[in-house]
């Protein structure tokens, strides 16, 4: 008995003793965290994806919750898994008005699938596109064009980013987050961030040659030749063209189609817009009547309302 | 002949297939158009000093070299510059390069084009190293190095022997052994021009005991030249590599990391040593090299003494033409070469063949899984782990990577050739050394 007495007591006292001196370090070496940290964290996707700059969630609630403090707003950093509605609660928990920034979609800027640039040459190398970039042009010819061997959807990981067998590019569906990962995966800088837009409309140039109009032609029916047509049909300065290539500013573009219509190569792809009504019918007032009707299959449906994707269809 | 020297580690024994090795040098009629690409050697690409319609000479001066790693480049024909373009390379990117139309072949005066060989070696070293430079001599083995960098030690550092690399462990190509054979003298020559310029006394010429002819002929000649002694080496693949070289030869281990001046050794291909003695001795600059054309399906393997620039359509044109059962066109040998995109790909100064390969052997295996047999291990001539290196590519771990020193990799693709489960090894280790390659130079610049 008494031995068990003198065990437990000893075991007891010094619990005891550790308790205070514990008690008594934890008080004096406490860390203090902004209890809002936690709450930030709470309302973030937890998707740890990278996508804001930050290496996680966490951090990024870090960095929140200290610029608030410091500089009372929160310039420069935001959610893109999240979007405007986690911003917006982030902005809440913090006392603070957070501007609305425009979603984002990555777009796939290349159309030079097998129907639109046909194989030169068989590649059997592994699948990976950025040892694909090192070692040669690509089965296609075209240098800049995509490779297809899937970096991209490797690098997603929302499941947003799929590889079309019958086009052998990726495609990007309603899941994307913008997070860049992609833009980052592939070795080529084919891939950019984009503005959703109004109703998911969007009007882009779908290629990245950055070669003379004639070398860029053979190898993909539908490049970009640096025509300059559509820089000089747009009223809104959206449209410059560097080294033989088109680019559209997404913030300046009104989405007046007008340089799709003028694209002798249709490098130019509208997304989500309806399909327009020819000419023979009679067009209502508000639109302009210029309008001529579109090649078959020239509108890309990328979402769907069931999230579903279905890939836009090669233009012959 | 257990006696014979190789390099210790590693090695394989691919089938030697050297089906051209007694057919003579033969000189290809001149192509009606040359394309002359900018990029010829390793570094910086060269800058061209010719304009649209300007005439040149054969031998003239048409580009500078673009950096302190760069060569000139001379045209290779005499005519008329049709354009300056971009023209596909052997990887199918379109780079800079100098069209030229082709009218006659009028040499610059300055070239000496006798057949009578120059014994006597007047240039100081310096002025070997001058010359060299400005006729843009590149390591003709295929890697390209600019030759006179090779041929400039850094301070602090002195060389002590120059090897001739005369091994062509490649299968199927005898450009060197055609070379070794038919200008054997003006190559002794050329090695004495090079051990005066690197301030040396001895040269050795490692050549593999498959062409006992080449090593017979040298040793005889070689008899008349003070300090030069030819070393018959044992097959092995790959031992024209520059370090399995030099561990073969003098029994030295060049560091990791480190170049071969740092145990003193120099080395440089027959080709090179060939292109040397022709720019000093002749003042002739580096626009012809010979190439080997070969191929089982090939009616007429040949050695062609070919301008730079001929698109290799041409060559193998003059070889027999394009065999029906053809898969795939190799510029260089089967183990380390690349396969070319197109006919109209030209010819540069790092083409040591062009191999066209039977649709049935140019097909990869399907991969399957590592079986764990560690033969690739056991082949590595740098002693590495290539299942291990090939697998942390795969997954991105380059810091790993970069530990188990995958920049010592020499991508010899022994790994690869030996693997059972076919695993391309190769491609991932070149992807793994790629983007360690990036990091490191990244890592450095801050």
């Amino acid at each position: 008995m008494n031995i068990i007495l003198i065990a437990v007591l000893a075991l007891g006292g010094i619990g005891l003793v550790s308790a205070v001196i514990l008690y008594f370090v934890a008080s004096k070496f406490k860390v203090y965290e902004d209890p809002k940290i936690d709450e930030v964290e709470e309302i973030l996707p937890s998707a740890n994806c990278g996508g804001c700059g930050f290496p996680g969630c966490r951090a990024f609630a870090e960095a929140t919750v200290k610029k608030a403090k410091d500089e009372k707003n929160l310039e420069g950093l935001f959610c893109p898994v999240g979007g405007n509605e986690v911003m917006q609660k982030v902005g809440e928990t913090l006392e603070l008005e957070i501007e609305a920034k425009d979603p984002m979609i990555a777009v796939v800027r290349c159309n030079g699938s097998h129907a639109n640039s046909p194989e030169k040459v068989k590649y059997e190398g592994v699948t990976s596109c950025s040892f694909a970039h090192a070692l040669y042009a690509g089965e296609g010819g075209c240098q800049f064009g995509c490779l297809g061997l899937g970096d991209c959807v490797d690098a997603c990981e929302f499941d947003a980013i799929h590889m079309s067998d019958e086009r052998g590019l990726p495609e990007v569906n309603d899941k994307c987050t913008a997070c860049g990962a992609c833009v980052e995966a592939c070795p080529r800088d084919i891939i950019e961030l984009r503005k959703r837009g109004p109703k998911e409309k969007r009007i882009f140039v779908s290629c990245v040659n950055k070669e003379k109009g004639a070398v860029a032609i053979k190898n993909c029916s539908v490049a970009c030749i640096g025509c300059g047509k559509c820089e000089k049909v747009c009223e809104f300065d959206a449209i410059t063209i560097t080294d033989f290539l088109s680019y559209i500013n997404f913030d300046k573009c009104k989405l007046c189609r007008k340089c799709v219509e003028v694209c002798p190569t249709n490098s130019i792809w509208e997304v989500n817009f309806k399909p327009r009504k020819p000419k023979a019918e009679k067009v209502p007032k508000k639109e302009p009547d210029k309008i001529k009707p579109a090649a078959e299959g020239k509108v890309a449906i990328e979402n769907n309302d069931d999230n579903k994707s279905k890939p836009g269809e090669d233009r012959k | 002949m257990g006696l014979l020297k190789t390099f210790k580690l590693g090695g394989v024994h691919p089938a030697e297939n050297k089906i051209s090795a007694q057919v003579p040098i033969e000189v290809l009629p001149l192509p009606k158009k040359v394309f002359v690409p900018m990029g010829q050697n390793l570094g910086a690409p060269s800058k061209p000093l010719v304009k649209k319609g300007d005439e040149v000479k054969t031998g003239q001066l048409i580009a500078t070299a673009g950096g302190f790693i760069g060569s000139n480049i001379h045209s290779p024909v005499s005519g008329k510059v049709f354009k300056i373009d971009v023209v596909p390379d052997s990887s199918g990117f379109r780079r800079p390069a100098v069209i030229i139309n082709v009218d006659g072949d009028e040499w610059m005066d300055d070239i000496d084009r006798s057949n009578d060989i120059v014994r006597e070696i007047k240039a100081t070293p310096e002025e070997i190293i001058n010359k060299v430079k400005d006729a843009g001599i590149v390591g003709m083995g295929g890697a390209t190095f600019p030759t006179q960098v090779k041929l400039t030690p850094p301070p602090g550092k002195t060389a002590e022997f120059l090897i001739i690399n005369g091994v062509e462990c490649e299968p199927y190509l005898t450009a060197d052994h055609r070379v070794m054979m038919e200008r054997g003298e003006e190559l002794l020559i050329g090695t004495h021009i090079l051990m005066r310029a690197l301030k040396v006394a001895k040269g050795f010429i490692g050549i593999e005991n498959n062409k006992p002819d080449a090593i017979a002929h040298l040793t005889k000649l070689a008899k008349d030249y003070q300090g030069i002694e030819i070393v018959p080496l044992k097959v092995k693949y790959p031992q024209g590599g520059e370090k399995q070289l030099i561990k073969a030869v003098v029994n030295r281990e060049v560091p990791s990391g480190k170049l071969p001046i740092e145990v003193g050794c120099v080395v440089q291909n027959v080709g090179t040593t060939l292109a040397v003695y022709e720019a000093v001795q002749k003042n002739k600059p580096l626009f012809e090299r010979v190439v080997t054309v070969t191929g089982k399906a090939l009616s007429k393997p040949s050695n062609f003494l070919v301008r730079i620039g001929t698109p290799i359509g041409e060559l193998v044109e003059a070889a027999g033409g394009l065999p029906d059962d053809t898969g795939k066109v190799i510029g260089g040998g089967p183990m380390m070469g690349k396969s070319l995109l197109s006919m109209d790909i030209p010819v540069v100064k790092g083409t040591s063949g062009i191999l066209l390969m039977k649709r049935a052997e140019s097909h990869r295996k399907p991969e399957q899984s590592c079986i764990r047999c560690s033969k690739c291990t056991y082949v590595c001539p740098m002693g590495l782990e290539p299942y291990l290196l090939s697998r942390v590519s795969k997954l991105g771990k380059f810091d790993y990577a970069e530990k188990e020193r995958i920049m010592d990799c020499i991508e010899c693709g022994s790994c690869q050739y030996t693997c059972p489960a076919a695993i391309p090894l190769l491609d991932y280790l070149r992807l793994g050394k790629n983007k360690t390659g990036q990091i490191i130079r990244s890592r450095n610049k801050k």
